[in-house]
Order: C-alpha cells, then sequence, then structure tokens
C-alpha cells in the first residue's frame, strides 16, 4: 500500500468507520445517563432556578478568583490548551475545506500563522499538563491509565497535524494519513474515556446549576 | 436494621441517578476540588481530595451502570467492592466531609461532589460503616427525639426560663399562629438565649408564633449519617406538628443542616410538598425589618466579622440577609477573606461534630478559619448557625484565641428599639 493509498483509505473508509464509532459510542453513553432518570425535587425552589442550569454551563468556564489564586498552573495550562486545540481543530482553513466538502458549508479561517503558533501552544501547554500530573502530589495520586491514554490520544493530532505542516520527520503524504489516523483513533476511544467529558460536561454543569438555581444559591 | 454489605451495595444502586452518571463520567482528574476542600488544604494529604471520597460508589457505577464496566466485570476485568475497602473509605466519606459544598461550586466541569459525598453515605451506613459518634446521635433521634436526647420538658424548661428572663409570654402548642419556632439540639443546650431573643423581637414586630411541645428539635441526624427512612421520621415530626397546629411557616433556626433537612430534604423524605412554608429566621428578621416591623437603635463600635454556614449561605442561598441585619446593628463590619458563597467551613458540619473519630482532623482544618478570622484582626464573630458556633468555639479555644462569638438573632435583639410608653 503506498502512501497515497494510505491517505485515501484514512480520508475515506477510515474516517467513516471511526465516525461510526463515536457517534455509537456517545449515543451509548448519553443513553447510560439518561435511562437512570432523576427524581422530581419535591421542594419549594426559589425564583430564578429556570436558567441556573443553562448559565452555569457558561459561567463554570470562569474560575472563581479565590480558586483561580490557588491552582493557577491548572487553570492557565487549562485555557491554553483548550483554546489551542479548539482553534486548530475548528479555524485551521484545511479542516474548514474538508468539512465544506462533506457538509456542504463553512464558516471562514483564521490566519494559518495564528493558527499554527495556537497549535504550538497547545502541544507545549499539553506537555507541561503531563509534567504537571506527574509532579503535582494530588494529580499523581488521582491519575490512573485513562489518564494517561486520554493525553496520549489528544497529543497525537495536534503532534502529527504540527509535523505535517511544517513537513517534519517523514514524507507529506504519509505524516498527512499517519495524522487523520491519530485522529481516528481519538474519535474512538473519545466516548470510553475521561475525553467523553467534551459530551457530559454540559450535563453536569446543567444538573449542578439546576441544583444550586433551585435552592437560590450563587452558581 | 442489621447491616450488610449487600445493603450497602443496595443502597449505593438505589440512589444511582443520571446527575451521579453525569459527574462521573465528566470528571477529568484535574484535582482541583482538593484545592475547594478544607481538609486537604490544611492537610496536604491527597487522600482527602473530594472526588477520591466516591471512589467505591464510582466503581458500583462503573460496573453495573456503563457497557465497558459490564464487559470488564464479565471477563474478570475488575474486583468487586468489599467490607475492608468501605471500612476504609468510612473516615473519609464522614471524618473528612462536612457538605461544605466548597467543592461543588468550585469544580470546573460542574461536579456535585457534595451531593454524591450525601448519597454514597446511604451506601455506608446501610453497610454498617458509619462512625459510632453519629450513629449515637441518631439512635437518640429516634429514641428520645433528639441527638442530644433532650426530652420535651427539658426544652419546656428552657422555653419557661426564657419566659421569666424576657416577661414575655412564650406561647406552646398555639393553633392558627402564624410561625412555629422550632430550634436545634445545640441551640436548647448551649444558646437558649435564642429564643429569648426571638420573643422579644417578635413582641416588637407583632409576629404571631408559638413553639410545639411535640415537634421543638430541628437537628437531622438521619440525613448526616445518610439513612433517608430515619431523615424521614424526624422531618414527619416537624411536619405533624406545624400541619397540626395550622401554622402558615415553620422557622428555621440558627442551624445550617437544620435548614437543609427541612427546607431542601424534608419534602422529598415525605414525597410530597408540605401544607406551610419554610422560612429561614434571617430571611424572616430582613423581612420584618424591610416592613418597618424590626426597629433597632444604635449599633456597635466594636469591629467583628461574619461566618457564612455553608448551608444557609453556600447551599441555602441566603447571602444579603446576615449581612443586612449586621449593617444594621454594627458600625464596623469587617468581611473575610473569601467570605459569602465561597467561605471556608467551620470543619464540623454535616454530622462531623458529632464523630469523635474525626476530632483531631478537625482542629488542624480549623487553621484556615483561625487564617480568615487573624486576617480580619477583630474580637469578635458573628454566625447564624449553632453547630458552627460551638465548634468555632472549640476551635479558639484550641488555639487560645480569644475571640468570641455570637449568634446574629441574639446581636440584633440588643439593639431593638424599646417601645416607649405612651
Amino acid at each position: 500500500m503506498s502512501h497515497m493509498d494510505l491517505l485515501i483509505w484514512a480520508r475515506g473508509t477510515g474516517l467513516q468507520l471511526a465516525l461510526g464509532v463515536f457517534v455509537a459510542g456517545m449515543v451509548l453513553r448519553f443513553f447510560e445517563i439518561y435511562s437512570l432518570g432523576r427524581k422530581p425535587d419535591l421542594s419549594t425552589p426559589r425564583p430564578g432556578k429556570a436558567w441556573a442550569g443553562w448559565k452555569t454551563i457558561v459561567s463554570r468556564s470562569f474560575p472563581h478568583p479565590s480558586m483561580a489564586k490557588r491552582t493557577y498552573p491548572t487553570v492557565v495550562l487549562g485555557y491554553i490548551f483548550h483554546i489551542g486545540f479548539f482553534v486548530a481543530l475548528l479555524f485551521f482553513a484545511p479542516h474548514i475545506r474538508l468539512f465544506r466538502e462533506t457538509a456542504g458549508f463553512g464558516w471562514p479561517a483564521l490566519p494559518t500563522p495564528l493558527v499554527d503558533a495556537m497549535a504550538l501552544a497547545a502541544i507545549i501547554g499539553l506537555l507541561m499538563t503531563l509534567g504537571y500530573r506527574l509532579y503535582h502530589p494530588v494529580k499523581r495520586f488521582l491519575s490512573n491509565f485513562d489518564d494517561y491514554l486520554a493525553w496520549t490520544l489528544t497529543l497525537l493530532p495536534l503532534l502529527t497535524g504540527y509535523m505535517a505542516f511544517h513537513h517534519l520527520l517523514l514524507p507529506y503524504t504519509l505524516m498527512l494519513a499517519v495524522h487523520i489516523l491519530s485522529v481516528e483513533l481519538l474519535l474512538v476511544f473519545l466516548p470510553f474515556t475521561k475525553l467523553v467529558h467534551v459530551g457530559t460536561i454540559f450535563v453536569s454543569r446543567w444538573y449542578n446549576g439546576d441544583m444550586l438555581g433551585h435552592k437560590g444559591a450563587r452558581l | 436494621m442489621s447491616a450488610t454489605l449487600e445493603k450497602g451495595v443496595n443502597a449505593f444502586r438505589e440512589v444511582m441517578d443520571a446527575p451521579i452518571a453525569s459527574f462521573f463520567n465528566s470528571c477529568v482528574h484535574c484535582g482541583l476540588c482538593a484545592d475547594a476542600c478544607l481538609f486537604h488544604t490544611e492537610t496536604g494529604d491527597p487522600k482527602y481530595t473530594p472526588i477520591y471520597k466516591l471512589e467505591p460508589l464510582k466503581k458500583i457505577w462503573k460496573q453495573e451502570y456503563t457497557l465497558l464496566g459490564k464487559l470488564a466485570s464479565m471477563v474478570g476485568l475488575s474486583q468487586p467492592v468489599t467490607d475492608a475497602e468501605l471500612e476504609e473509605w468510612s473516615p473519609l466519606v464522614y471524618d473528612s466531609c462536612t457538605l461544605c459544598g466548597r467543592c461543588t461550586v468550585m469544580c470546573p466541569v460542574g461536579n456535585d461532589i457534595t451531593y454524591m459525598v450525601r448519597k454514597m453515605r446511604e451506601g455506608m451506613a446501610a453497610s454498617g460503616h458509619a462512625p459510632a459518634g453519629v450513629i449515637e446521635a441518631t439512635r437518640k433521634t429516634i429514641e428520645q427525639g433528639s441527638p442530644m436526647g433532650i426530652l420535651p420538658k427539658t426544652f419546656l424548661a428552657q422555653v419557661r426560663d426564657q419566659s421569666e428572663e424576657t416577661g414575655i409570654e412564650i406561647p406552646v402548642d398555639q393553633a392558627g399562629a402564624d410561625y412555629l419556632v422550632i430550634m436545634s439540639s445545640m441551640e436548647i443546650m448551649g444558646y437558649p438565649e435564642f429564643l429569648g431573643s426571638l420573643a422579644r423581637i417578635f413582641k416588637q414586630a407583632g409576629v404571631s408564633w408559638t413553639v410545639s411541645s411535640e415537634a421543638f428539635e430541628a437537628t437531622n441526624s438521619g440525613i448526616q449519617i445518610g439513612v433517608s427512612d430515619i431523615a424521614r421520621q424526624i422531618v414527619m415530626r416537624i411536619v405533624d406538628a406545624a400541619e397540626k397546629l395550622g401554622v402558615k411557616y415553620v422557622i428555621s433556626p440558627e442551624c445550617g443542616h437544620a435548614y437543609t433537612a427541612l427546607r431542601w430534604d424534608g419534602p422529598n423524605l415525605i414525597g410530597r410538598p408540605y401544607k406551610f412554608g419554610v422560612v429561614h429566621v434571617l430571611e424572616l428578621l430582613d423581612q420584618l425589618h424591610k416592613a418597618g416591623r424590626l426597629k433597632t437603635e444604635g449599633k456597635t463600635d466594636e469591629p467583628l466579622t461574619l461566618h457564612d454556614p455553608c448551608q444557609i449561605v453556600r447551599r441555602g442561598g441566603v447571602v444579603a440577609e446576615p449581612r443586612n441585619l449586621l449593617n444594621m446593628v454594627a458600625s464596623d463590619f469587617r468581611e473575610m477573606e473569601d467570605c459569602g458563597s465561597y467561605n471556608w467551613c467551620c470543619g464540623g458540619g454535616g454530622g462531623v461534630s458529632a464523630n469523635h473519630r474525626a476530632e483531631e482532623l478537625r482542629f488542624k482544618s480549623f487553621q484556615v478559619k483561625k487564617r480568615q478570622i487573624e486576617g480580619t484582626g477583630v474580637g469578635l464573630m458573628v454566625t447564624a448557625c449553632a453547630n458552627c458556633r460551638n465548634v468555632l468555639e472549640e476551635g479558639l479555644e484550641h488555639y487560645h484565641m480569644d475571640t468570641k462569638m455570637i449568634g446574629i438573632t441574639e446581636l440584633v435583639a440588643e439593639y431593638l428599639k424599646e417601645d416607649k410608653p405612651a
């Protein structure tokens, strides 16, 4: 199989298979959650409950100052990695082109040098989170195989994408194929590792806010 | 009821719901909750990380409520929860968690860890892993009516004392009154002047109220230990008395967990809404003041600070009221660092103060409160929870601090405007 054959497979059948597993996996995980149900709260809510869950989905992205002060490496690295990752994923011109070819619509890209810098920041941020995870007593204590697997699966697409763009290490076609395969690996594992939080975070924040809002407590 | 591992695991299964499943899915092991918890910040021990306290519950969730976990169990890749494991977790679930809710408001993925610890205690109690002190308090509540063994005659004697002291008749079992006042054990035994203060305030404000000889105890140790049947019985006592007397409201006293138990958990425990409202005493005093019915004169010049009881403020939404009341009677009210909804717990809520096993850890964790108090530079601390007050007084004594303490209701009553004879 030539590099081009591999790339064609990765962009075609491979991607379809990975997306299939991803969608089925996410549906399963959400079914596992919502099928457990939730008892109605019979106590009289305070006013302001209605939007509390939705507000918390947004507000929990911003740490309380007293918390940020204590934990700034986690907070700062978290922001750098997440923003860098999503900028690279959603605003890199070739990614949008691929999406447009498939879905028929797209959105404007950010300038490539900016995306390049953000991707590099995300890679460095991710490397630092691993270092911090190994260094910090609480993080090291909590960490298990899932944490290191999730870290690896997240780094690979960033790293291979960056190397493909800069024509590093492997021939471009092969590196691009490896990049797409690493994305597929991420998609396949995402629903079954802690990476599932990309979806369930909205559910958790909503429940948390809804319960606090019911009591009229600060979100 | 004999406790067994099987009952415990069944209780874990019973409490499992969509919020818990979403919380376990969302945790990324970032460890931020450790920095929200005084038991971790003051000891530096990673085992006190809030989410870690839930490992056995998480194990059951993974093994029985996820497809992958079920497959792993089938091929023998995961071990069942054991009695030894639950025993190891007992100090984490009961001694190092006051259900203060600080982790719940700090978790970046939105996990309500407090909610889960409360639920996990159901399985811990059912499997016989609740601490002796909390079991004893719960037994006394069932047998004698109160966790500190206070009998109705003891309560009524305190009512008579306060009546004599204030010269105001305190109505007992008066049907048709607007408000029913209940008290926590700690108030009845340690701070009965709360009742006298209320009597004076209510006289001025013209509030129609009563106490009950049957339901006077607000503390709900059934919730703290995690036995819903008992928690239901305790709430039902108040509900029966309130509905028999036909009151419009029950006043939750200066006790944090009592408020949570009565205001938020109660209707869910008994399976129906109440026929009366529940109002926290601070909310009522603030309402009376705003309506011009509660009038004070003069203010204390003594610098003072406020300790926010977790269940009333962070988990109860009563944030502005204590501040409004303090500003009414104090000219030099200084907030502590991290005040309000993000305040640090006294370290003894959620049954921890009744749990002798936890004492050393509780004093160690008190250091955060010590720093907060010292940061304000004041010698007087006000709070609105008798349990907080007792725990704080013990901590102050332990660290040889000479900070004095007072309840808000008591302080307000001291500056009550005396009605001048016409």
